[in-house]
């Protein structure tokens, strides 16, 4: 099969549940020129090499009219509102370069400090047995609604200072606009207007939280965004308002696939769940092994501003690239047996979080919920079994997850 | 004389206890050599990190205690505060200072280099007057910073002076540094940036003298005082820091036949080493500081690289080798060098080789800003990368590099300034 | 932020630590992973605990493991001697 059309196989509902066997085809052509003229990277090499190359730019990204899978509709629903040229300036910085991305990420760093991010590891343990407790007297859960959908949401509301009376709000805008998020998926026009109106109401929202921040401040991420200190600038109000989004957004659809993609894969390979039932201390491996096998984020689209000679081909000026991390993540030349799931890998340098300038901010926050929420439900969840596999996935191929992950339990212990 | 050993090593002797030593005697195990393993060490302690001695180790950040970690399953024995002193390549033996006789089936040498010493011994004994190498360099130094010193005085225009120039510093104590030729860190790094780290420093409260040497140390009872310059000038300190080189440890092999003298230890691009006559011994291989070998990226040219990427590197390649049987194929050691370096809260890293640059661009960032990556071009290739606080883009640049791509290899990037090609 | 812990006991079990800083680029994932024993100052520089009392061993494995370029070796100290 000829790989310019592989990548539309990829995006296909129908391949989600395994999209593997169609990565090891793309990969024997590791830069392959769709017949659109984006340029997939499949191998492990190339992807890195590619994030940390300065003709890869993340902003200008390509119209989504030409490339149907390459455009990012969240990005046009923050600005419709706005005039072009305000639009340019205040994208969030993951769809931004170098100066402005060092500087609004810096600012974001500054406020995830790691002593605010590890004090969300109690938080999220209790978050987590509430959520536990819930199942008891059930035979069987849907674990997506029940567990891995309200855990991510309720952590980045507490983090970023969201008043619990807003969460469930909060939790429904999030799960609007992650669809939103899906570049594959821009819906009909009833979707388009539904997300158009979820972004106004989120955006107001956000505005006057970010007003009350300023006047009342407390110990939270938009209250010291908003504020900046004596050595920070304070982040001016689109840019805030990308910025929340952003986090929300990206906070929440990634880790609630982790959590689900990492349970269907661990009763899917028991022994790793007895594994980590007898010791809890194995859980860090695991998760970056699972962020390896099934990392939630499959694949980001960049746009090359030079031609980029790579790999035997060239990459021209102004193409689409989709780098396609999931399929360097089962590279053969870079993951011996890269099919098996092993926590005991050594040197794995997975994809899951991206690299180079890009690497997700998040990745300590969804270590921790990952973690938390694995090691507890190991413990808790007493003979879990999978009902349906493989389960139905949400149609998206870039967040790619199960809808539902139907589990059938004999009881839960204490915690 | 053949060049490949005959018969599967069971005894492999490792000489030099550091970096390069556990390095090669870890990447042993891990390419499956079950036999003994004998580490020898002239110093008492096992296997420590030298970089963190002159930031946070002199600053009393942390622990003072680098060792190196070792591998559960290393099963090693050591043979530490023993110096070797003698080889016998017939014998294949090597003897300790201890009067023991070790025999191998195979010998690594990575011995390393010491710190040159302050030429006029009646100066270098003075109390004040320091050198940094060792773990007990260090302990000595720190103790002695930490009773707070009218000022220090450093000597030389190196890394490590530059480093303890930082942490000085760092702890409010006065600092002069003495450069005698050039612009600091210009044999590293070109005198363009090392004239920028000069700025730094300075900035930060360094008394930077260029062209400044000094003609004699003062002393009263046998305690440094201060020291007078070349040009008569006289500074009050409490302590002198020699940081003028290095000189390798190959005393040791003199009558041995191995072609060692102070430029290193010669050996080829397999780090196997090579007698006076240029025949290759096929037992006995080099690694790190004390390793002189053909460098595919300098076009074949002998050099020694004394930093800590090439040891670890070379010790991989060094270990791989002693293991080929006959029909394996050798591992050529290509490594790319490379280093860091962490001063004046910045951290300044560099791939290549940037020694005879006849070129210099900056293709990200400014010199203004303190945060940039510069690229070295030699005949037209790219043959280096400087970066500081942007190391995420050097793997891209050291790609460029070990391709030898033409200079400057990427014309058009983001966050890229208007190309321009300067001197060096 | 603490930067400087007191000296060990000299019998107390330690880890011991080194990172490759030619690896490192800053992505400070160990620091979120176990802040009392890396430290980012300034924009790049990394500043670890070399020698990392033996309670902080879980803290450690996660650091060693959350690192993008896997730039970081810890092992229980005092190991792979023979006697």
């Amino acid at each position: 099969m000829s790989c310019t059309t592989l990548f539309e196989q990829v995006l296909d509902p129908d391949n989600r549940a395994n999209p593997y066997g169609l990565f090891a085809e793309l990969r024997r052509q590791p830069v392959c020129r769709q017949e659109d003229g984006t340029y997939v990277v499949s191998t492990h090499a190339e992807i890195a090499r590619l994030v940390s190359d300065p003709r890869i730019s993340s902003e200008d990204l390509p119209d989504p009219q030409k490339f149907r899978w390459t455009g990012h509709p969240i990005t046009d629903l923050f600005v419709r509102p706005i005039r072009a040229e305000i639009r340019r300036r205040h994208q969030p910085f993951i769809f931004r370069d170098p100066p402005d991305h060092d500087r609004l990420r810096g600012l974001v760093m500054r406020a995830f400090s790691p002593e605010r991010v590890r004090r969300m590891r109690e938080e999220t343990e209790e978050l987590t047995n509430e959520l536990i407790e819930k199942f008891a007297g059930k035979a069987r859960i849907d674990l997506v609604d029940d567990f891995s959908y309200p855990l991510p949401v309720t952590v980045i509301c507490k983090l970023l200072g969201v008043p619990p009376e807003d969460e469930p709000q909060f939790q429904g805008w999030a799960t609007q606009l992650a669809t939103a998020l899906e570049p594959n998926q821009r819906g009909d026009e009833e979707t388009q207007a539904k997300n158009e109106q979820c972004f106004t109401e989120i955006s107001e929202f956000l505005r006057d939280l970010i007003a009350k921040k300023r006047k009342e401040p407390q110990d939270d991420i938009l209250t010291d965004l908003a504020n900046g200190d004596d050595d920070t600038e304070r982040m001016n109000d689109f840019d805030l308002i990308a910025t929340a989004v952003l986090l929300l957004v990206a906070g929440h659809e990634t880790t609630v696939n982790l959590i689900t993609n990492s349970v269907l894969t661990l009763l899917r390979f028991p022994e790793h769940w007895q594994r980590l039932r007898d010791d809890p201390a194995i859980a860090p491996r695991l998760i970056e092994e699972m962020l390896r096998y099934e990392p939630p984020v499959q694949y980001r689209t960049r746009l090359a501003i030079a031609d980029i000679p790579i790999a035997g081909v060239t990459i021209p000026k102004d193409a689409p690239v989709v780098l396609l991390l999931a399929s360097g993540n089962r590279d053969p030349d870079r993951f011996p047996d890269p099919d098996r799931f092993d926590p005991d890998r050594p040197d794995n340098r997975h994809l899951g979080f991206g690299g180079g300038l890009h690497y997700c901010v998040g990745a300590p926050l969804a270590r921790i919920e990952a973690e938390v929420a694995l090691v507890a439900l190991a413990k808790r969840l007493q003979n879990p079994r999978l009902v349906e596999d493989p389960p139905p996935y949400r149609p998206g191929a870039s967040l790619r997850g199960p809808r539902h992950l139907c589990l059938a339990f004999d009881g839960i212990a204490g915690a | 004389m053949s060049e490949t050993p005959s018969g599967a090593p069971e005894r492999i002797v490792v000489v030099g206890a550091s970096l390069a030593g556990l390095s090669a005697a870890q990447a042993l195990r891990t390419e499956g050599f079950a036999g003994s393993l004998t580490l020898v060490g002239d110093e008492r302690h096992a296997p420590y990190d030298r970089p963190p001695l002159s930031k946070q180790v002199l600053r009393g950040l942390f622990s003072p205690d680098t060792t190196l970690p070792r591998h559960p399953d290393l099963n090693a024995e050591f043979r530490l505060g023993t110096p070797a002193n003698r080889l016998d390549l017939d014998a294949r033996t090597v003897s300790l200072g201890d009067g023991t006789t070790l025999p191998y089936d195979r010998l690594l040498i990575a011995t390393g280099t010491r710190a040159r010493p302050w030429p006029k011994s009646d100066e270098a004994t003075l109390d004040g007057v320091f050198t940094l190498r060792t773990r007990d360099d260090a302990e000595k130094l720190s103790a002695r910073l930490k009773a707070g010193p009218r000022r220090v005085v450093l000597v030389g225009g190196g890394f490590i002076g530059f480093e303890v120039a930082s942490t000085c510093r760092d702890l409010d104590i006065p600092v002069t540094v003495l450069v005698r030729d050039g612009q600091p860190l210009e044999a590293a790094l070109g005198p363009r940036l090392g004239g920028l780290v000069g700025e730094i420093a300075i900035e930060r409260g360094v008394d930077l003298r260029l062209g400044a040497e000094i003609e004699q140390m003062d002393s009263e009872g046998g305690r440094l005082t201060g020291v007078t310059l070349k040009d008569g000038e006289r500074i009050e300190a409490d302590i002198v820091v020699a940081a003028i080189g290095t000189v390798r440890n190959v005393e040791w092999l003199e009558g041995s036949g191995l072609a060692a003298d102070e430029g290193g230890v010669l050996c080829d691009g397999y780090c196997r080493v090579l007698r006076t006559n240029g025949d290759i011994v096929p037992d006995v291989f080099a690694a790190g500081d004390v390793a002189r070998w053909p460098n595919p990226h300098q076009d074949e040219a002998l050099v020694a690289v004394e930093h800590w990427g090439n040891a670890c590197a070379q010790a991989k390649a060094a270990a791989r080798n002693m293991l080929a049987g006959p029909a394996a194929g050798l591992t050529r050691h290509d490594h790319l060098p490379d280093f860091w370096s962490q001063q004046f809260g910045l951290t300044i890293k560099l791939v290549g080789l940037a020694d005879g640059a006849d070129s210099l661009s900056i293709v990200h960032g400014s010199l203004e800003a303190r945060r940039f990556v510069a690229l070295y071009g030699k005949d037209g290739r790219t043959v280096a990368a400087a970066s500081i606080d942007s190391a995420r883009w050097l793997p891209a640049y050291a790609a460029a590099i070990r391709e030898r791509a033409p200079f400057p290899p990427i014309t058009d990037a983001v966050d890229q300034p208007r190309l321009r090609i300067e001197e060096p | 932020m603490r930067l400087s812990t007191p000296l060990p006991e000299p019998d107390e079990p330690r880890m011991k630590v080194v990172v490759d800083l030619n690896r490192c680029q800053g992505y400070a994932q160990c620091v979120y992973a176990a802040p009392r024993h890396f430290v980012l100052q300034g924009r790049e520089t990394l500043v670890y605990d070399p020698s990392p009392d033996e309670a902080a061993r879980a803290e450690i494995e996660r650091a060693v493991h959350a690192c993008p370029v896997r730039a970081i070796t810890a092992y229980p100290d005092a190991a792979g001697e023979t006697k």
